[in-house]
């Protein structure tokens, strides 16, 4: 048998087809026949060194993905099936892998670490294995180098896998000791030294306690320093990326080593290797990042009870930091704008200088002034670049006031750039600094506008004429004009755009047919600019937008009459419908948001909804995100008229409803089914026996991201409201899932903010489910079918009002659903809400608060209260 | 534990325009949701204050907006009438005599043959096998229960354990709340076999689909007692039928496993389809020998005859139809050989020529008027049905078409060969 797994090992990477399959066949028999001799086998061949190193790795890896998947369904059913094995076997095969840490063949010692780690993932947990930790840390000192080597590795797969709070602290600190003093210089072998590096990146996690004292954080930083400058690259770049992680774990422990660390990485980004200097530059954004959510989110005045102060680390490197970021604009390479995957010295120090200018504002002006000056007109086209670059980094953070004056300067000789320079690279990033300008100094906020009737002409001629260049310029033209129009967002009853939109509109549609405009995302580009002008278009243009509708539509239809693609072809195809669809959705919107308008745009609907059916009906398993958030668009235009696409319409619904893994589908699919509720009224209740046997499904399956489930109870109430006490025969089930999704809510202590969010948001939506449900049955016979869940919706209120901890939403929505109480039940519920919390000090809160929205509620909820009472 | 991968997004817009998108559309939706609740809540006040609220005028477009035509674009939507089928079952059960007999003979839904393999049969389908016997509305309300054949037609009437079915105190729900069920009544043991629920203590399952309705049937039936033995308050005994779905195992369980009745064909629903009155293709029924007695017109010996009746509606103009929604016109009769009566058995001769899988050249025959409690003509489906199995009797060889029968003929044999 042993031979033979050898052989089968072996064949199964063959470079012939059919031995490979045989053999794969042969693996997934002996798997189903017997587990646990299976997995004991593959330990074994692991374990053998006598054996072939192939066939070993691959026993390994096997039986690596016999532990873990990525699908969180799979992983746990294989979690169980591991836990479930006898002890005895897993005890051998347990015994191999420690075994095999000390095989001299590398690759199987590595394998052997990562599968010890996805058992200790699983069983450390539970509390078993408990000797794990103690015989590999029995490693370290006594035995030769290569199982010091493999012990270190096995220890940092071990920290990547469990969770910090299943070791206990004195086993954290003998894995830190052990990691750290093989990260020493002292350590002379550089495969030890390497391994222990890395190690240590995923320990950091488990070193709270260790970076609170003191000593025990010196001794850390330390040696991760002096392993930046090792000889070794690896080790250097190792230690740096230790350091980065550092910089948002412990941002507040750094203070005390701040300044070596500015030289450290000064030196790193100026001499060393790209790998190195790149992560050198990223522990200083990763630093921006830090205090640019700590500015964020208290703002200049720190009391004493923020979490973490701002040390200002960034403001006060400035002086040394910005040059040293400069510099680094100018390694440019050849190509990158055409490489989507190019990342390298000069894009990281241009990133980290965007965000350092976000840090500090209007300090970051006068340092990088000179260099722009200086550079912008330079013959070498990379000094041209890096100048402008500089530039379209520092637009966002310093304030307008600060930039205005310069960019008026600076205008026209961007735009001459953007028509004039020979050089692609600078055409490229002077587009795109235009673009910034607009996104942040263009707008209804500015007092003092850089667009004016007098250069409006000549900015548009530049961005429309830069739209026939490069692809990757055209996109960054596009881009401009983008932001050129969201600026006009909000003007009133006439825009400036309004004497060129047709210009604009043409030359968007001709980018989007160019024949290279699949490079650098052009067609997309050209496609969401569109979007955007039409999204800020006024009732000036409403006739050019109308006769937009037929140029799209024949645009999709094209899409439709490929036949037998090939897979490439249909991704496109399917990127390119998004695209249209996406574009017609804007304008549906548009249209349907004024009556005249949507009237004339009405004889394009069932034209319209018969392309998105088609384009449905080019997939077989999933539905097109796009055209169904579309086809919300056309049901709020079309209102009830809707109906007559439902029979043909509804399958895709429910398909849409049906996708568990691209939760962003099913999330606007449930949006939608609110949109034809409200479209559709009453008329919908043919096919809610389906949207609610769907809707329960995807709230009870475990595989649906959370983020869904409270858009689908907010659509229960949408359901309700639209078919009143039809609802009746869905009680049963929705209100108990909304009962207990109501106390899952209700209480939040000790939750983080994210979590906080996330319970606002479920309540929100429970919330919504009642106040619909609560309506619908409003004046019908049936509202006595919901006195019996009155007491638990005030037990609700009254509890999260007692929580403290709801947002602005959750409040307005809940002091509704208390006037929806005693609106729909009347004198059945008076005494009830008469005794609840919720209609004394919630209520009274709600009166007097500032948010206008809230307080229209509750005067609403005081109305139908005392109506309840009166009774 | 390779290098970590540390790019940041570069020259690039920090929202992308399909976010957008997706946020304005929350953001229209959330709108609208907060329309409809303040539209909801205002309406009480309405109704209290006894105000009407007058509704929009209608809308005038006063820009010239002419928007080009698309030519031949799109093939011309068809306009689709909101049917009047408006059922108000609360009202129906109420009916007595002529009238309900009319109304009751319109609410059956009725199979379609089954000519061919829906796709996706395993999955969407149910199958079970129907009970011989008289297909039936059953209507328990006030105290009693009534059973109507499909002409609309008292069956019987009796007390029965169904909700509201007999005069006994135990009542459990509103005394004026009813239950109708469809229904085969089965002579042999007396039973009336329910294939399907359409409304239950008052509210309709009408508009639930089948997978609902055999759910809610199988779950509540047994509550009440209806499928106890027969006595004083319970006349006739009720039974659900076994229904599978249609895989392999539950096609042959179906087909040929044994049954407390005698099998008349198999019947398929769809899972999805809400119960509809009339013929409708998401309701199919097969037979052949194996499985019913009654699948070809056989003579006294059993043997099939040269020739096969079906029956066809003759319409005031002389057209003959059948049953089918639209109808199918069968050819004309001369007028003066129309009469008052409406239903006509006629003789359908088996030469007939198939083109394109169509029945084209049907040589009719006239051979009387059927039986007064026949309601329908057949379908469509039936008659093509019933002449495919006849060419496989191998009475006649069909020269073209009747691709789509034979591929159903053959599904079947090849599913039932490997019971």
């Amino acid at each position: 048998m042993a031979m033979e797994v050898t052989q089968v090992l072996l064949n199964a990477q063959s470079i012939d087809g059919n031995v490979r399959k045989h053999a794969e066949e042969s693996l997934k028999q002996f798997q189903e026949q017997n587990l646990s001799s299976f997995l004991l086998s593959l330990s074994s061949e692991l374990a053998n060194d006598e054996k072939p190193v192939d066939s070993r790795k691959l026993a390994g890896l096997i039986l690596k993905n016999a532990l873990d998947a990525k699908e969180q369904h799979r992983k746990l059913e294989l979690v169980q099936r591991w836990l479930s094995l006898d002890n005895n076997v897993k005890s051998q095969i347990k015994a191999c892998l420690l075994k095999t840490l000390s095989s001299p063949v590398v690759d199987a010692r590595s394998t052997a670490s990562q599968v010890i780690a996805k058992i200790a993932g699983i069983e450390l947990p539970q509390k078993q294995w408990p000797e794990l930790i103690v015989s590999l840390l029995s490693n370290i000192h006594q035995l030769p180098s290569h199982v010091k080597q493999a012990t270190l590795e096995t220890l940092g797969y071990l920290c990547e896998e469990v969770s910090p709070d299943v070791i206990d602290q004195d086993q954290v600190n003998k894995i830190l000791t052990a990691v750290v003093q093989g990260m020493n210089a002292s350590e002379g072998n550089n495969d030890v030294r390497l391994a222990a590096t890395r190690a240590l990146y995923n320990a950091l996690g488990f070193a709270q306690a260790n970076f609170s004292n003191d000593m025990e954080r010196d001794y850390i930083m330390r040696v991760v320093c002096e392993a930046t400058l090792s000889p070794e690259v690896k080790i250097r770049q190792a230690a740096f990326e230790c350091l980065v992680s550092i910089s948002s774990s412990y941002y507040e422990k750094l203070t005390p080593y701040i300044q070596d660390i500015f030289s450290i990485t000064a030196k790193a980004v100026r001499e060393d290797e790209e790998p190195v200097a790149l992560q050198a530059i990223e522990f200083w954004s990763s630093i921006c990042d830090e205090e640019i959510e700590i500015l964020e989110e208290y703002g200049d005045d720190f009391t004493g009870d923020s979490d973490i102060p701002c040390f200002y680390f960034i403001k006060q490197a400035l002086p040394a930091l910005v040059p040293m970021l400069l510099e680094t604009l100018l390694k440019q390479e050849e190509d990158q704008d055409q490489d989507e995957g190019a990342w390298n010295i000069a894009m990281a120090g241009g990133t980290c200088l965007g965000l350092v200018a976000r840090t500090v504002g209007d300090d970051i002006v006068p340092l990088v002034m000179p260099f722009i000056e200086e550079n912008i007109t330079k013959p070498d086209w990379r000094q041209r670049e890096a100048a402008t670059y500089a530039f379209g980094s520092i637009l966002e953070g310093p304030s307008p006031d600060k930039l205005i004056p310069i960019v008026n300067v600076a205008l026209n000789f961007m735009l001459s750039a953007l028509t004039k320079d020979p050089n692609n690279h600078v055409k490229d990033t002077t587009a795109w600094t235009l673009g910034r300008i607009f996104e942040f100094l263009h707008g209804s906020t500015i007092d003092a506008p850089i667009i004016t009737q007098a250069n409006c002409q000549q900015i548009i001629t530049v961005l429309l004429q830069s739209m026939k260049d490069a692809p990757n310029v055209a996109e960054k033209a596009c881009g401009a004009l983008y932001f050129l129009a969201q600026g006009y967002e909000v003007v009133g009853p006439s825009s400036p755009l309004t004497p060129y939109f047709q210009e604009i509109v043409q030359a968007l549609l001709t980018v989007t047919h160019r024949e290279d405009a699949g490079e650098s995302r052009l067609r997309t580009a050209a496609y969401e600019t569109l979007n955007e002008v039409v999204r800020c278009s006024t009732d000036e243009t409403a006739p050019m937008v109308l006769q937009l509708v037929p140029v799209i539509m024949m645009e999709l239809h094209k899409t439709l009459e490929g036949q037998k693609l090939s897979s490439d072809e249909r991704e496109r195809q399917s990127e390119l419908q998004g695209l249209l669809c996406g574009c017609l959705q804007v304008i549906i919107q548009k249209l349907g948001s004024s009556e005249p308008t949507k009237y004339v745009f009405m004889q394009y609907a069932d034209q319209i909804m018969g392309l998105f059916l088609r384009v449905f009906a080019c997939r077989s398993a999933t539905v097109h995100e796009e055209a169904m958030l579309a086809i919300g668009a056309l049901a709020y235009a079309t209102g009830l008229d809707f109906a007559k696409y439902m029979p043909e319409f509804y399958k895709y619904l429910e398909m849409g409803l049906q996708n568990f893994e691209e939760y962003q589908v099913c999330a606007v699919t449930v949006g939608v089914v609110g949109d034809i509720c409200r479209a559709l009224e009453d008329k919908i209740l043919p096919y809610c026996d389906g949207i609610m046997t769907q809707l329960l499904k995807d709230l009870s399956s475990n595989q649906l991201h959370r983020s869904v489930k409270p858009p689908i109870f907010s659509s229960f109430g949408d359901i309700a409201l639209a078919i009143g006490e039809n609802f009746e025969k869905y009680l049963m089930y929705a209100m108990p899932m909304l009962q207990s999704a109501a106390e899952l809510s209700a209480h939040t202590a000790g939750a983080d903010d994210e979590m906080t969010e996330y319970t606002n948001s479920l309540r929100n939506g429970i919330l919504e489910a009642y106040s619909g449900i609560l309506q619908g049955f409003k004046n019908s016979p049936k509202t006595q079918l919901l006195i019996p869940y009155a007491p638990h919706i005030l037990q609700f209120l009254d509890s999260i009002y007692m929580e403290k901890d709801m947002d602005d939403l959750v409040m307005k929505t809940a002091i509704g659903v208390l006037g929806d109480l005693a609106d729909t039940l009347g004198s059945n519920a008076g005494s009830l809400i008469q005794q609840s919390l919720s209609s004394k000090d919630f209520l009274n809160e709600c009166l007097s608060s500032e948010d206008h929205m809230i307080k229209e509620s509750a005067e609403w909820a005081k109305l139908a209260i005392s109506r309840a009472i009166s009774i | 534990m390779a290098p970590h991968d540390l790019r940041r997004p570069f020259k690039r817009a920090a929202i992308s325009d399909q976010q957008r998108r997706r946020d304005l559309t929350l953001q229209r939706q959330a709108q609208g949701r907060r329309d409809a609740q303040q539209q909801a809540r205002c309406l009480a006040s309405t109704v209290l204050s006894l105000q009407s609220q007058s509704t929009q005028p209608e809308y005038e477009p006063d820009i010239e907006l002419e928007p080009e035509s698309l030519p031949d674009l799109l093939p011309e939507q068809e306009e689709s009438g909101a049917s009047s089928k408006d059922l108000d079952v609360r009202h129906a059960s109420k009916l007595k005599g002529a009238e309900a007999r009319k109304w009751f003979a319109r609410q059956l839904m009725l199979p379609e043959w089954m000519i061919d393999v829906p796709d996706c049969l395993a999955q969407d389908w149910y199958v079970f096998a129907r009970p011989a016997g008289k297909r039936c509305f059953v209507v328990s309300s006030n105290g009693t229960t009534v059973s109507r054949q499909r002409n609309g037609s008292i069956l019987h009437r009796f007390p029965s354990a169904l909700p509201n079915g007999a005069k006994t105190r135990d009542v459990s729900g509103p005394s004026q709340s009813y239950s109708i069920l469809d229904c085969i009544f089965h002579e042999p043991d007396q039973t009336y076999y329910v294939i399907d629920m359409v409304c239950w203590r008052g509210y309709s399952l009408y508009d639930c689909t089948a997978e609902f309705r055999f759910f809610w049937l199988n779950s509540k039936l047994g509550e009440t007692g209806a499928c106890s033995p027969p006595s004083f308050y319970h006349k006739y005994r009720f039974s659900t039928v076994p229904i599978y779905n249609c895989d392999q195992s539950g096609l042959s369980s179906a087909y040929t496993g044994a049954l407390p009745y005698v099998k008349d064909g198999l019947l398929f629903y769809n899972k999805h389809a809400h119960y509809q009155t009339g013929n409708t293709p998401l309701a199919l029924v097969w037979k052949d020998e194996n499985c019913s007695q009654y699948v070809i017109d056989t003579d006294s010996k059993g043997q099939v005859p040269s020739q096969q009746q079906v029956v066809l509606e003759l319409q005031d103009d002389g057209k003959l139809i059948t049953s089918d929604d639209p109808p199918v016109v069968f050819g004309c009769l001369d007028l003066d050989f129309i009469q008052k009566e409406i239903f006509y058995v006629l003789l359908l001769v088996m030469e007939v020529e198939f083109v394109d899988g169509k029945l084209e050249k049907v040589d009719l025959h006239y051979l009387g008027k059927v039986n007064r409690a026949r309601a329908f003509p057949d379908s469509y489906s039936k008659m093509l049905e019933a002449l495919i199995l006849y060419e496989k009797k191998g009475k006649k060889k069909l020269t073209t078409g009747g691709i789509q029968i034979s591929y159903a003929i053959c599904f079947f044999e090849h599913a039932f060969s490997l019971v």
